[in-house]
């Protein structure tokens, strides 16, 4: 399930879009995942705030969103493009991987909802698909 | 048992007022048949499913996802015993249809992105939560009865 040109364009198309509000997008996916997963709150027991809004919470939103604006920029060579974050997510973090599935769910849903004109069917096939690449990519060095 | 706090009964009993079923259904099943095309073994005699303008256009997929979508009202009605509410059509999924349980989860993900981009803001994390624990337990027990 690799990206073709299709893919590859309605991405960087819809990006162009909606990387203005990267950091609204980041920290309400991160929030919405914390919500409605729970079990993802594991990863972030340092946190003195979990909740929607507190200042780790969005600050790592625009993180996460960084990585991924990465990543677009980078999306003819994930895997080599993503290396060290590959590393980060391996050796330090430890994010157990089945978590990128639920965050990309999560950043697809803040993104039907602040953009439900151009979040078509299209788009969210090729986003879905980014997004599932970008995980395989982070998932890369971990054994 | 499945334990509902008050907050997610009128969460779901809400959602499911505001519905517009003729066109959350079909936008939810052809956005299904779009995002994940392998959905689209089960509607072989569907027609003309070859593209995206193709799936948005077919009345069939149309009628269908509104067919879906009402299967739903059942378990808004019965959220204390969903299993047996879904038994029925359970065993019609596994016997008579032969469709992957695992599909139950994909179109469940696209119903969720199509009502959160209807709602909007008024989504929020812990609706959110209250509608996909709904789903989650209506697709469990559509895969109950499969053996």
């Amino acid at each position: 399930m690799s990206l073709n040109a299709k893919d590859k364009d309605a991405v960087k198309a819809f990006w162009a879009k909606v990387s203005g509000k990267a950091g609204d997008i980041g920290s309400d996916a991160l929030s919405r995942m914390l919500t409605v997963y729970p079990q993802t709150k594991t990863y972030f027991a340092h946190w003195k705030d979990m909740s929607a809004g507190s200042d780790p919470v969005v600050k790592h939103g625009k993180a996460v969103m960084g990585g991924v604006a990465e990543a677009i920029n980078k999306i003819d060579d994930l895997n080599a493009g993503l290396l060290n974050l590959s590393e980060l997510h391996a050796f330090t973090l430890r994010v157990d991987p089945a978590n990128f599935k639920i965050l990309s769910h999560n950043i697809l849903v803040v993104m039907a909802i602040l953009f439900p004109k151009d979040f078509t069917p299209e788009v969210h096939v090729a986003m879905d698909k980014f997004l599932g690449a970008l995980s395989r990519a982070l998932a890369e060095k971990y054994r | 048992m499945v334990v509902w706090t008050d907050f997610e009964r009128s969460t779901i009993q809400d959602i499911f007022s505001k519905m517009d079923y003729e066109v959350v259904g079909p936008a939810a099943l052809t956005r299904c048949l779009i995002v994940y095309p392998w959905t689209q073994r089960y509607f072989g005699n569907f027609g003309n499913l070859y593209n995206a303008a193709a799936i948005m256009g077919n009345p069939m997929v149309a009628k269908h996802g509104t067919t879906i979508l009402h299967g739903l009202d059942r378990g808004v009605k019965n959220m204390d015993d969903l299993k047996t509410t879904y038994a029925e059509l359970s065993v019609l999924h596994s016997e008579k249809l032969h469709v992957d349980p695992d599909n139950f989860k994909l179109l469940s993900d696209c119903l969720t992105i199509v009502v959160a981009a209807r709602f909007g803001e008024a989504f929020t994390a812990e609706v959110q939560a209250a509608f996909q624990k709904f789903l989650a337990v209506v697709v469990s027990s559509l895969g109950r009865q499969y053996h």
